[in-house]
């Protein structure tokens, strides 16, 4: 196995003022066992994985309790979200469901607004997030890449935002990178990449804009080897994020020789 | 009394308490409950009473993206 790319340990993430060794966020759903889950969640190392909520009973009862055992044992941070919630009292009463069931403060808010596209309600988001900060939620909120709504959800006390790239599940990586690059020159917040990365490099592309780290599920769990994938996603993480903090040289229109030309044998003066 | 649980009908003793519908659905722990889409927090279990056609969630955790 090859070593994960260290992160320079003054480099962290830091979400509400905690500190995290992984800029890589995992989802915990459509994987094709619960073992090859584990084996993922263990070769990632993220800084936390998502879980939802359902009505019991709806699945079965040994996944159910499989899953809940894989939490204990994982001792990673769980991220609730408020996946397939349309309405902002469904995820209020969803997210404090959540937080009794999970004993954390941390929210991953979804408000959908449509089922086909499943991008989020961007017209309620901001006062939803408003009354969970107000509850003492850690709200991190699924979004989409328009700056003003970024902007507000910040304004009303998120400390980080999560635009998507993509619609979730699509894989198609960063549609519109002109406004996540615009995005990045503007909040000086934690931005997190949710939904639609596909491909390792969309990770380290976003890592490269300057993006502070990315949630994955699809992209790893339906890949041919999770595992495997789970691991290329966070090296890409990685290495977008030290390139990064290397400064890149500034892309140029015009071919300019890396080897001098003073000196060049055969050449003389026209 | 009927309420529904989890978008099934059920009958239940008038008077019922939240605690007493999880123990007659057999409802294994972890779960959280709403009542008419109200977060009922678990120290209030045994106090909330149930209503005629009160609609409850009883959730449990699940993987999530």
């Amino acid at each position: 196995m090859t070593a994960l790319l260290p992160l320079h340990s003054a480099d962290s993430l830091v979400l509400y003022g905690e500190v995290f060794a992984s800029r890589l966020l995992l989802g915990t759903s459509r994987y094709p066992s619960p073992q090859i889950l584990e084996n993922t969640i263990r070769i990632a190392n993220p800084a936390m994985i998502t879980a939802s909520v359902r009505r019991q009973g709806s699945g079965p009862a040994v996944a159910e309790s499989g899953f809940w055992q894989l939490l204990k044992k994982m001792a990673v941070p769980v991220l609730p979200n408020t996946a397939g919630c349309h309405s902002p009292q469904e995820v209020i009463t969803t997210a404090q469901m959540a937080r009794e069931v999970f004993e954390t403060p941390w929210l991953k808010l979804e408000l959908i607004g449509d089922d086909y596209t499943l991008q989020p309600d961007t017209l309620q988001l901001v006062q939803t997030a408003k009354h969970l900060i107000k509850d003492g939620f850690k709200v991190l909120p699924y979004c989409t890449e328009d700056l003003i709504l970024c902007q507000r959800l910040v304004d009303v006390g998120c400390q980080a935002v999560m635009p998507w790239a993509a619609p979730i599940g699509t894989g198609q990586g960063p549609l519109n990178p002109y406004a996540m690059k615009l995005l990045r020159e503007r909040l000086q917040v934690p931005l997190i990449v949710d939904a639609g990365l596909g491909l390792p490099s969309h990770a380290c592309a976003v890592m490269e804009w300057g993006y502070d780290a990315v949630l994955l599920n699809t992209a790893v769990a339906l890949a041919t080897d999770p595992i495997n994938m789970a691991q290329a996603f966070a090296q890409a993480v990685s290495a977008g994020r030290m390139a990064f903090l290397a400064g890149a040289m500034t892309a140029q229109d015009s071919a300019q020789a890396s080897t001098p030309l003073i000196g060049t044998p055969f050449w003389h003066q026209a | 009394m009927r309420i529904v649980v989890n978008h099934i009908p059920r009958e239940i003793p008038a008077q019922s308490k939240v605690s007493d519908l999880l123990q007659f659905i057999a409802a294994q722990p972890p779960y959280a409950v709403a009542v008419n889409l109200l977060f009922i927090p678990k120290t209030k279990h045994s106090e909330h009473v149930l209503n005629e056609n009160d609609q409850v969630e009883v959730i449990a955790p699940v993987t999530g993206g």
